[in-house]
């Protein structure tokens, strides 16, 4: 049987940064993903980040990926990859499936960092090939290194979105527009405004109404909607285009959360049901903690961040590292949750943390 | 087609081995999921549904949707997007829930 | 809501009232940078970029940018650092009918030396043509060429980038 102080589930940018830190108060870490790479979708983030020097703003996604990697391994935390995890037993059992059939760790502390699922829309066509998640296309150019595409239509303008199209530009796709329901652009307008003298057009009050083709996506059909967001009856129009993309927001993925019996909220801002936690990350099972975008979906710089407040907060737990780490990485968390697109994600924290307090009064 | 220069990203792997797509051979990169050599020679429907029989593409691209479900090496229901291509792989277009399932 | 939100570009009102844009009277004296950032959105390595102190974010790092007139030398230093590509430096009076616009590019082909271009507007559209004069590459501007092309001089606050529908590049 496999035996670790602290588990962490998910590989990506909070369970990498929650392992280094619990690593560095000195627990024994073992990781795990389902994935055959770790990182995440950190690795197809070409873009520089934003932030403070302290949140390495400026640098590349891949390459803080690549220092994140890099400290892992100097820490001596054990990555496992290409095991997804199966469940979790109230006893601190993970288990999972390898080649060789399923096999269990069990361990002190849990620190769940599934990340998120892309949602989708349904529309005529919806199932034609040349359909797929903005996310599908950002892992086919920028891991992959195949366009799936040559003529794409986004649709949603939140940063996502915005900045897989910047990168399909940069692919060398061309994105005929994109589709904006709502009345106004969603994410940054810096990444809108590179878009925009790309020569990228921008449709806001505008959707997909239906994708068009034999086999595969040959055209589409925008339809404008009205401040009810429905559509405008004559407001039609189509454009060629051998590809949709979605960027509709995601859902956190909780289902390990709900097997090792956390109790859940719904906060719609923070994108849906999402396991209570206390600013620590500690979930109402006091043996698991969440970080990243299973604790509300947010930028993978706040997913870092989340990740080495959970680890220094699992690891004392445990008895282990100083007190007072955690002071500093929550106000690097407070700098990126304030101004006008963070301030409502602090405010669902809070309201997370009020609920928090009263489910275990 | 495939990004072969890209402004952040350097130049990428060339193409190494090759796969057979229904019986046809095409270029791959050793280790890239299957779906990506089939994307970079033009395929873009790699099954037909049981019910409809309508055409499916990649939707998700990392292992979660199963709508790139093909027969890899006589191995129906395989996910493309996650499993890495070799030299000699056979892959054909699953119809269905692929030969050798429960409803054959 | 304002028009950036809607267009996805700053217009010339809300250009006019950001603290990072230098007065017209600084455009006479020199190249200096134009920051356009206009959103309250947390992000401040332009502050670090700049050797001469003239860009100040301050403590709050979702504070817009706000540039020092008689600092800024106009060096560029800052506009492959900017993650949201939104620094640009003028200099208006770079010979007497041209001005010298310099701006972050990322995408294949780079422009040559000498090149002759269409130059584009905020909203992607066609204003002139222009000669490109430099195009700045290396390892501390991390991917991030800077590409300066000589305009005329009216239209040194107009032009933001150059046209990129010379072909599709990069994919075979």
């Amino acid at each position: 049987m496999n035996k670790a102080q602290i588990a962490v589930i998910g590989a990506g940018p909070a369970g990498l940064s929650a392992a280094l830190e619990a690593a560095r108060a000195g627990a024994q870490v073992t990781v795990i993903d389902e994935n055959r790479k770790p990182g995440g979708q950190l690795f197809k983030q070409i873009h520089k980040f934003f932030g403070s020097r302290q949140h390495q703003a400026g640098t590349r996604g891949f390459a803080i990926g690549q220092g994140l990697l890099r400290d892992c391994e100097e820490l001596g935390v054990s990555v496992q990859l290409g095991y997804p995890a199966l469940g979790i037993f109230p006893d601190g059992r993970v288990v999972f499936n390898t080649a060789q059939g399923v096999r269990s760790l069990f361990a002190q502390r849990i620190i769940l960092a599934t990340g998120a699922n892309e949602n989708n829309l349904y529309f005529e066509g919806s199932d034609l090939p040349g359909v797929m998640t903005a996310g599908a296309a950002q892992t086919m150019i920028n891991e992959h290194r195949v366009l799936p595409g040559q003529r794409v239509l986004m649709v949603g303008t939140g940063n996502v979105g915005l900045i897989i199209s910047y990168q399909l530009l940069q692919a060398g796709a061309e994105v005929v527009a994109l589709v904006e329901a709502a009345p106004q652009i969603g994410g940054y307008a810096v990444h809108a405004s590179k878009l925009r003298r790309a020569g990228v057009p921008i449709y806001t009050s505008r959707t997909i109404h239906r994708a068009i083709g034999e086999k595969t996506v040959e055209g589409v059909e925008l339809v404008a909607l009205n401040e009810h967001f429905q559509p405008v009856p004559g407001t039609g129009e189509i454009l060629c285009a051998d590809t949709v993309c979605m960027a509709v927001g995601l859902s956190p993925m909780v289902e390990l959360a709900a097997l090792a019996g956390c109790q859940m909220t719904h906060i719609p801002a923070l994108g849906g049901t999402i396991p209570l936690h206390d600013k620590n990350l500690c979930t109402t099972n006091p043996m698991v903690y969440v970080a990243g975008d299973i604790a509300g979906v947010e930028e993978a710089s706040t997913a870092i961040e989340e990740g080495r407040l959970a680890g220094i907060a699992a690891a004392r737990s445990l008895g282990l590292g100083d007190d007072g780490r955690q002071q500093a990485v929550q106000e690097r968390l407070l700098a990126l949750r304030s101004g006008e697109f963070g301030a409502k994600r602090q405010q669902a924290k809070e309201d997370i943390l009020r609920t928090f307090k009263e489910a275990m009064a | 087609m495939r990004v072969h220069e890209h402004p952040i990203l350097g130049q990428s792997e060339p193409e190494s081995i090759s796969i057979y797509f229904d019986g046809k051979p095409i270029p791959a990169v050793e280790g890239e999921p299957i779906a990506a050599a089939l994307i970079a020679a033009g395929v873009r429907v790699l099954r037909h549904t049981e019910k409809s029989g309508r055409g499916r593409g990649i939707f998700c691209g990392i292992g979660r949707c199963n709508d790139c479900k093909m027969i890899v090496d006589g191995v129906p229901n395989t996910r493309t997007c996650v499993t890495p291509a070799h030299d000699g792989m056979r892959v054909e277009t699953q119809y269905g829930l692929g030969r050798g399932s429960c409803h054959e | 809501m304002t028009y950036v939100r809607k267009t996805g570009y700053l217009c010339s009102e809300e250009l006019a009232n950001l603290p990072g844009v230098p007065s017209e009277e600084r455009l006479s004296r020199g190249p200096v940078a134009v920051v356009e950032c206009a959103q309250n959105i947390p992000c401040n390595p332009c502050e670090d970029a700049c050797p001469r102190g003239a860009i100040t974010v301050g403590e709050e790092i979702t504070s817009l940018p706000s540039l020092a007139g008689d600092r800024c030398n106009g060096c560029g230093l800052c506009v492959a650092r900017c993650p949201g590509l939104a620094i640009f430096t003028v200099h208006r009076d770079y010979t007497e009918t041209t001005a010298l616009v310099s701006f972050p590019w990322e995408y294949l082909p780079l422009p040559q030396q000498g090149e002759r271009v269409p130059c584009v507007g905020r909203d992607g559209a066609y204003r002139c043509d222009g000669i490109v004069q430099r195009v700045m590459t290396g390892k501390a501007l991390d991917a991030t060429a800077v590409v300066s092309v000589e305009v005329p001089k009216e239209y040194c606050m107009e032009v933001r980038a150059i046209d990129r529908g010379r072909g599709i590049h990069g994919a075979r």
